[in-house]
């Protein structure tokens, strides 16, 4: 009863002045709009810079040999440190942290033939525990290479997505024949159309992946080019590094301080980084929709000022039958409150509906602008976020005519016509 | 009531509403304060009823000193212990007259059921039990005040002021609230009207005269004085 009550004046009031309500109502949707879209933008963005990051893979960082800086145990400096075969076998059994690591060969240039196409190509050698570490997922219909493809030195052959379309165009390539470097190979899958932001030696839509046995077979590569380490937990990545430097500096003899003696690129060290950069520019964003917002405020405030004069006379009958200070306020406040809500709610409605538009626009997949932009987000932290905003603006709008209303003099406003 | 004040200070001019008023009541008393437009009577009820407060003197309400208390508590004050009749109803236009009657239960925090009831109880009791659920702005000048002296009775106050209750109703409904003040007279309520009605102090106990804010003369009412 109290509450419909009260939502009846509310409604009365808002009547009484159609179009300062209104436009008050606007500027609550247009700020509240704003805000949620450029959070939603935000949120968007992240969230196809996370799938893109995945690209390179998750969790895991990249070794090369390098060049030791500092003599070691009689050794002088300026040693190049080579990886072997082995190694990766040696990390994975010597720290436990380490949920995947790989040797990988590179090869640029390499002649791929099929029929009437001949193209250079970027070839590498890579072990099965790539599909996982390095997001290499074959699209349907394929696979990607084994362990008995490693086992066996089979000539297979995984093709990135680009690569494939360049040989094959819309044909299906599994288990169609290739050469590579004048020797033929079957074609067991292709990988799929993937955002990657970070890479070496050149994006994975373009490569060709044989067997990290078959690539030393045929090419007689005696180092690996790399390793790629996956681990399990993100904490212990610093650790992982630290271990790394101790084994492989007891097996090729460079100091385990020496940190030029191998080259790592710790991803997950990005990721830290690039989640603290993403979560300040949803800050910013917030904060750019939050003064808009701000202004629908002063709306909001001033809608209230005139509701409180409007209303002097009830508030001197409210007053005289023993309405405390508070109570008034209360009212007033709420009154406020209602204001923003309404506008918001609407605001809310429009913005997921603009949200629902954009998705349904095809952006393809890839690398390509509307990838990055055209999947606004609105997730349960944004909802809360802007609810808040929204909650302390109307608190806020409202409080200062709540204060005027609620210090009205009870004899002059009963006597207010 | 002793050596009330009243100054109202509009900045450039200072205006004495009361100048120095001393005056007491028995609980069941039957009132009337009468006196020319601007005498100081409105002024005075106002502070009777704790809805303004006196520049200076001392006011004693049912043995508590008033003056210089607390807004708080000057609005429990109201609520719970006055009740206010006025000349133009003062009632909430869009509320229904139960919601009206309900305000001070309200704000005494009675629940809802309880106030329910009470609301009803009392509108029947002032006659208007099919009226529970119109507007206040549906119903009649005569039908207005009726709900506005249930509103005033709610928390069964020991002081009922009326400002003018008859100056906006014709003389028949006039007649029927007077009637209905005598009654609650009858039953113990301590009951005050500010009147031009020269008919009204015929029929109370006691008239209280105002002129140019000072009392000047207490009589007794019944057409005696």
């Amino acid at each position: 009863m109290r509450a419909w009550h009260f939502f009846k004046y509310y409604l009365h009031d808002l009547r009484k002045q159609k179009k300062r309500a209104g436009l008050t109502i606007l500027a609550l949707v247009w700020g509240t709009f704003s805000i949620l879209m450029l959070l939603a933008f935000g949120e968007g963005i992240t969230k196809q810079l996370d799938k893109a990051r995945l690209g390179l893979g998750e969790n895991i960082m990249i070794v090369w040999g390098g060049q030791t800086s500092v003599t070691f145990q009689g050794l002088p400096r300026g040693r190049k440190i080579w990886m072997r075969p082995d190694d990766d076998k040696l990390l994975e059994r010597m720290i436990p942290e380490i949920k995947h690591a790989g040797g990988e060969y590179h090869r640029w240039g390499v002649d791929l033939i099929r029929g009437q196409t001949i193209l250079s190509q970027h070839v590498t050698g890579i072990p099965p525990s790539f599909e996982e570490m390095r997001t290499h997922y074959p699209s349907a219909g394929g696979r990607m290479i084994n362990d008995v493809d490693v086992e066996k030195r089979r000539r297979v052959v995984c093709l990135g997505y680009e690569l494939k379309n360049k040989l094959f165009g819309e044909e299906d390539p599994v288990g169609r024949r290739i050469d590579i470097s004048g020797i033929p190979f079957t074609v067991i899958g292709c990988g799929q159309d993937k955002m990657q932001m970070g890479m070496y030696g050149g994006p994975d839509v373009d490569l060709a992946a044989i067997p990290v046995t078959t690539f030393k077979a045929i090419f007689g590569d005696q180092y690996f080019d790399n390793m790629v380490i996956q681990v399990h937990d993100i904490n212990q990545s610093e650790y992982v590094k630290r271990r790394v430097y101790e084994i492989l500096g007891a097996k090729y003899k460079f100091s385990p301080d020496d940190e030029d003696a191998l080259g790592i690129w710790d991803t997950i060290e990005g990721m830290k980084e690039f989640n603290a950069m993403m979560f300040g520019i949803q800050i910013f964003l917030g904060i750019v929709g939050g003064m808009t917002l701000l202004i629908a405020g002063v709306g909001v405030a001033n809608i209230m000022y005139v509701v409180v004069r409007e209303r002097t006379r009830e508030i001197g009958i409210k007053m005289a039958t023993g309405a405390k200070r508070r109570h008034i306020m209360n009212q007033f406040i709420l009154e406020a409150l209602l204001v923003c809500f309404t506008g918001g709610a609407i605001g809310v409605v429009i913005s997921a509906l603009t949200c629902y538009l954009l998705g349904l626009i095809p952006v393809g997949t890839g690398n390509n602008p509307m990838n990055w932009l055209g999947r606004p987000t609105i997730s349960t932290t944004i909802g809360v976020i802007v609810a808040t905003i929204l909650a302390a603006i109307g608190i806020f709008s409202g409080l200062f005519p709540a204060r005027k209303a609620a210090t009205i003099n009870p004899v002059e406003s009963l006597r207010y016509e | 009531m002793q050596g009330i004040h009243k100054v109202y200070d509009t900045g450039k001019v200072k205006v004495d509403a009361l100048k120095g008023i001393d005056l007491q009541i028995q609980r069941g008393t039957f009132a009337a304060i009468i006196g020319p437009s601007g005498s100081g009577k409105s002024t005075l009820m106002n502070i009777l009823g704790c809805l303004d407060v006196p520049t200076s003197g001392v006011y004693e309400f049912n043995g508590e000193r008033v003056d210089g208390l607390h807004h708080n508590r000057l609005a429990e004050i109201r609520n719970e212990q006055v009740g206010f009749v006025f000349q133009n109803f003062n009632l909430l236009p869009y509320a229904t007259a139960l919601e009206n009657v309900e305000l001070p239960l309200i704000f005494k925090g009675v629940a809802t059921k309880r106030r329910h009831a009470r609301a009803v109880e009392l509108l029947e009791k002032v006659g208007l039990g099919e009226r529970v659920s119109h507007q206040a702005i549906e119903l009649s000048g005569g039908e207005m005040q009726r709900v506005s002296i249930a509103r005033a009775l709610a928390n069964d106050p020991s002081l009922i002021l009326a400002d003018e209750p008859t100056g906006n109703l014709d003389t028949a409904s006039g007649r029927g609230i007077i009637e209905l003040f005598e009654e609650l007279w009858h039953k113990g309520h301590t009951i005050m009207i500010i009147t031009h009605d020269p008919n009204i102090p015929k029929r109370t106990e006691r008239v209280i005269h105002i002129k140019d804010g000072l009392l000047y003369e207490v009589g007794n009412g019944n057409g005696s004085h």
